[in-house]
């Protein structure tokens, strides 16, 4: 511990923080923007956090100055004020600041720094850089004029994936952020994962809104059905001031019902039917002999990161379709048969804690007869903005259930897929009955669980069948498992992939956290936010009377009265799909 | 990307085996391409990116922070003019001016015909010959406006008797 002042004002602090983190330790929050989860920033660029300090020459960054023995520190001083704000009013003079049109308006790092800096005035007006827009990714828009090159999506994208999509480009006032040669997102190998969306303190990386499709599917009077996905429950109520990992299933169902949707489902039910589709494409792999390792396909980031860089591995992934997919086919012709509805008539929206979904609805290998399984993606972030704009007061409503007329029942299974391992928990469930007939017991496997990147296995002896299993969630742990297997040298029989580091539950979709909006969470939220979230579909998992995908009356009936077999003919059809090498930089007419 | 040949591609790799050792060997690749082949486009960062593990953004932000790298191949001829302080008060200004003109390209820019390349330059440590234009090399002192046609002349002379040159010795 060390002896430092903070307006003059006796503390004792560790050695070896920054201002800002000992600051924090003291009671002082300091303005500050880009310092973000431990280094995920271009350091000390922004210069919004200076303040005075003893033994430094002029005013320092207090995000990367370390304190020593004896440190006096101001930070109400006439000079760091001011000097604050004119770093802020120095970002805004090259800003677009048309924030009433921008959806990140009331979320904005930008906004809020420059309402505690006091940075009114136009102070800095002059020319404006050069700036970009690209909307031609189904999933994310890139809109440079918002930019403050804090680099947070440089980093991210390089630390949760290695693919380092993004860079910085030029120099001097033409430096901007894009993929290589300014490309679309669309025309370069983005996985469209959007883990750059979630830390832009801008409106600069959004995902691409599709809310304003569902308003005109109304208005077509089209059957507009909702179904949203596990992950969403887990992190829903962050966005109506609750504490992260309150799971807010009942509201949600009530909130989406309000909304007008027709019927309001839980994708849940897909992904008990992925289960069974899945487990049994695990089971004929196994017995007759098929690609080994297989990997799951429910992620449509890791889905196109495997389409760009493993072309050669495609076959070990499932065939099967992403569960909100399957369960959109299902909506489209069982559910439609049952109500007598043309399919054309119905619009199927999907709320997702991801914004590659919106990407992955578009594929050709996703549609049936030429209809698409799911017409809108939302995330989890557009479904509170739909919530907020209808005047619905989240936290006065009752909790109620999901439809679940024909299908809908879901079992906890279905739950944790929002987490990694959650797939490969919910597939050994199934699995494990498959070959022993009997139920395991416990009915948990938690070898398997985790709420963070990096590669966790197990294997499991069943019935003298033994299946050796590994997890892996951001293409940076993915790689490793990938590489293993080009090699020849993976020893697994089944591997579960998820796009983002932690799984769903840390999609691209999900709400922000952001430590210094979130006045009510703990100052290690960036360390402990997956956790909470993957605790809450846990709970629920266990909260649930059916605990196994084969368990769910509705799923057997479906199979019973329209489906068949699993891996039959007619779920090949509806519920399975194909993919297809692609180049990363493809040619484009210049 | 289809653009690059095998040939080139094998070169490339060759130039990235060249700096296996070294710790932070992007710019002395670059640098040894930019020599070799006059640009660095991005089917070749491509193969550079592989080689090294440097992503693709970040090889392509380096190429387009340095002025030095090229992203599009350069004319036979680079007219690089001065626009140094000196040079400037001297005139630079419209001795570029007049290049781009008479070439009808902008500073930056190739002629169709890939025969000159127009470059502004910061100082090049000739100002007691202001303005100053360097031609591949070639320094040509106290330009004028009226003889920037005469030295474009210059180089399609000396552009042929080059070719006839090749053409006796082959």
């Amino acid at each position: 511990m060390i002896n430092i002042k903070i307006e003059g004002i006796d503390y004792q602090v560790e050695e070896g923080l920054t201002i800002l983190d000992a600051a924090r330790t003291c009671g002082y929050e300091i303005p500050s923007l880009c310092a973000f989860n431990h280094g995920e920033c271009n350091q000390g660029s922004c210069r919004v956090c200076l303040v005075e300090a003893t033994g430094a020459r002029g005013l320092v960054a207090s995000c990367v100055y370390p304190v020593a023995e004896g440190m006096e520190i101001r930070i109400s001083s006439p000079k760091a004020v001011a000097a604050r704000r004119h770093s802020v009013e120095l970002l805004l003079s090259n800003h677009n600041k048309n924030c009433q049109q921008c959806d990140k308006n009331g979320q904005c790092e930008l906004l809020n720094v420059a309402q505690l800096t006091g940075a009114r005035d136009d102070a800095f007006a002059g020319a404006h850089s050069e700036t970009y827009l690209d909307r031609l990714a189904p999933a994310l828009v890139r809109d440079t004029s918002k930019c403050i090159l804090c680099g947070r999506c440089v980093a991210r994208c390089q630390n949760a994936h290695g693919l380092g999509i993004l860079g910085f480009q030029n120099r001097g006032f033409n430096t901007f952020v894009g993929p290589a040669e300014n490309r679309s997102f669309a025309d370069s190998p983005c996985i469209q994962c959007g883990q750059c969306v979630n830390v832009c303190p801008t409106g600069a990386l959004m995902e691409h809104s599709e809310i304003d499709k569902i308003d005109e599917a109304f208005r077509a009077g089209k059957h507009v059905i909702a179904q949203a996905a596990p992950a969403v429950r887990a992190a829903l109520g962050e966005e109506f001031g609750y504490p992260i990992g309150t799971p807010t299933t009942g509201k949600m169902a009530a909130a989406m019902r309000r909304l007008g949707f027709e019927r309001v489902y839980d994708v849940n039910f897909g992904a008990d039917l992925t289960i069974m589709e899945e487990g049994t494409e695990l089971l004929k792999r196994l017995t007759e002999g098929g690609t080994l390792p297989m990997i799951t396909s429910c992620s449509p980031g890791w889905v196109n990161y495997a389409e760009y860089n493993y072309g050669d591995l495609l076959p070990h992934l499932s065939s099967c379709k992403s569960p909100h997919q399957m369960q959109g086919a299902i909506i489209k012709s069982y559910w439609a048969k049952q109500y007598d509805i043309d399919p054309k008539d119905i619009f199927v929206v999907s709320v997702m804690p991801c914004i590659a979904k919106k990407f992955e609805k578009e594929r050709e290998q996703e549609k049936v007869d030429g209809i698409p399984d799911v017409d809108a993606v939302i995330t989890t972030r557009e479904l509170a903005r739909m919530i907020r704009r209808s005047g619905i007061l989240f936290q006065r409503l009752p909790d109620e259930d999901w439809d679940a007329d024909i299908m809908g029942d879901y079992s906890g299974a279905g739950v944790i897929f929002g987490v990694t391992g959650g797939v490969m928990e919910a597939a050994l469930r199934t699995v494990y009955f498959k070959l022993t007939g009997k139920e395991h017991d416990p009915i948990e496997f938690t070898d398997v669980r985790g709420h963070d990147a990096g590669i966790r296995e197990a294997s499991l002896d069943i019935n003298g069948t033994v299946v050796n299993v590994a997890i892996a969630s951001g293409m940076r742990s993915a790689k490793v498992l990938l590489d293993d297997i080009r090699a020849g040298k993976s020893k697994y029989q089944f591997i579960e992939i998820m796009g983002c580091p932690g799984g769903c539950i840390n999609g691209g979709g999900q709400p922000y956290v952001r430590p210094r909006l979130l006045p009510n969470e703990e100052d290690n939220i960036l360390d402990t936010y997956k956790e909470k979230r993957a605790k809450a579909l846990y709970s629920e998992d266990e909260r649930q009377v059916v605990r196994q995908s084969h368990n769910n009356p509705q799923i057997i009936e479906l199979y019973d009265k329209y489906l068949g077999e699993p891996n039959g003919h007619l779920a090949h059809k509806l519920l399975h799909t194909s993919y297809a090498k692609r180049t990363g930089f493809n040619e484009i007419a210049k | 990307m289809g653009g690059l040949n095998s040939a080139a591609e094998a070169k490339i790799r060759e130039i990235c085996a060249r700096y296996k050792e070294e710790n932070t060997p992007l710019m002395m690749i670059l640098n040894d391409i930019q020599n070799e082949y006059g640009y660095i486009p991005l089917e070749v960062q491509e193969v550079v990116s592989e080689e090294t593990g440097i992503s693709v953004a970040e090889i392509y932000g380096v190429v387009t922070f340095y002025s030095f790298f090229s992203l599009t191949p350069k004319g036979k001829y680079v007219i690089g003019c001065c626009l140094g302080t000196a040079c400037y008060v001297k005139g630079a200004q419209q001795v570029i001016d007049k290049f781009s003109e008479e070439l009808n390209i902008k500073p930056g820019e190739t002629t169709d015909d890939g025969m000159f390349t127009l470059d502004a330059l910061r100082c090049i440590g000739a100002c007691g010959i202001a303005p100053a234009v360097s031609i591949n090399g070639k320094v040509y002192p106290k330009m004028t406006v009226a003889q920037v046609r005469e030295v474009i002349a210059q180089q399609y002379l000396d552009y042929e008797k080059k070719q006839e040159k090749e053409g006796v010795t082959a």
